[in-house]
């Protein structure tokens, strides 16, 4: 019997988050080895076969030591059955997944931002929020009317899409306005027990990252 | 497999205009079985899932994936090489350079090593094999002498090239396509406003 996955990354959402809320979402416990240094990160690349490419978010599960967050999250939800029942559900999944993706890069490199280009970084988010995709998954759910985005149950898309939701609404709630069909589908998925549990205060969700955690961050991963 | 080539800002905003054509509003789209697909990850995972290259169970694809992402990560800088303003392009050309012979070759040369089979995941041909024979056509393109301490991705190189489908695509005529010329580069960037 595996023990739990056991999560490598330093103490902040990054690109680790989005593993913590499938795994959540999936009722799956984990733990967590933090970096809290440069030399944790060095010591992780010095292990030999720990780090593919040297880089974290890095997950121990099931034997593997997979590193890549898109594999890491393909092999979770695909093993709790939240990555659709064929291949065309998978594709739409898929689709809508880097369409988030590509969102929630852009939330995760604003606090990198250089002060000057901050504004312009934070129009951008917002135009594309909801100019291109929130509109698009509205659309989606309006289409079919159904309570999931994909195939009628639920998938890593929702679970992806609602995260992302509560980082706009974090920028500016009022994102949200026009799009009531997104609101609901954050209530709803917001109450299934695991991710009401996920929500609260003491879960292993991170806050946003603060200036000593980006400082931190900055000395470990050298940016 | 057909394609349709857009040649000028109208072409993009045509297609975006068309109901349900672009999801994001982007390119890449393939319709593909009666769907319309965007983004390049669902579209490569949609293929190799149909095509049985994508290994035999969770495990594999998620080797698969890991190696292909990494594959992603490499591509991703040398294809944006030729958009890269002059005065940035040494910087650039070492950082390709340098995570190519320190990170990504030796990683992938590991994983051949380590089960002496002919392909890297499952003994059989997947799509991680496809991606990084590609990738490095191109890194052969920026400089053939970084492949110097790889012998067995050149090995495997060698191997893919003679599959005949690979063989056939290979081949002047084929629709590969060659690489981004500063014209072709310019075009692209009128295109996509970037």
């Amino acid at each position: 019997m595996a023990g739990k996955p056991k999560l490598h990354y330093f103490n902040a959402r990054g690109r680790m988050e989005s593993i913590r809320w499938l795994l959540a979402a999936a009722g799956v416990e984990f733990e967590e080895q933090f970096l809290a240094s440069p030399e944790d990160l060095e010591k992780l690349r010095n292990e030999d076969g720990s780090l593919m490419f040297q880089q974290v978010p890095m997950v121990e599960i099931d034997g593997m030591k997979l590193a890549q967050t898109r594999a890491i999250l393909n092999y979770i939800a695909a093993k709790y059955n939240l990555y659709g029942k064929d291949i065309k559900e998978r594709a739409l999944i898929d689709m809508y997944s880097e369409g988030m993706a590509d969102l929630n890069e852009m939330i995760l490199h604003l606090p990198l931002c250089p002060p000057d280009q901050k504004d312009a970084k934070m129009t951008q988010i917002r135009e594309k929020t909801t100019n291109r995709y929130f509109p698009a998954f509205e659309k989606v759910l309006k289409s079919h009317g159904q309570h999931y985005l994909v195939g009628n149950r639920l998938s890593r898309a929702d679970i992806h899409l609602v995260e992302l939701i509560y980082y706009i609404e974090e920028i500016d709630p009022s994102l949200m306005a026009n799009f009531p069909l997104l609101k609901a589908l954050k209530t709803r998925i917001s109450n299934l027990p695991p991710v009401k549990k996920f929500l609260q205060p003491g879960s292993q969700r991170k806050p946003p990252i603060d200036a000593k955690a980006l400082e931190e961050a900055r000395k470990i991963f050298k940016f």
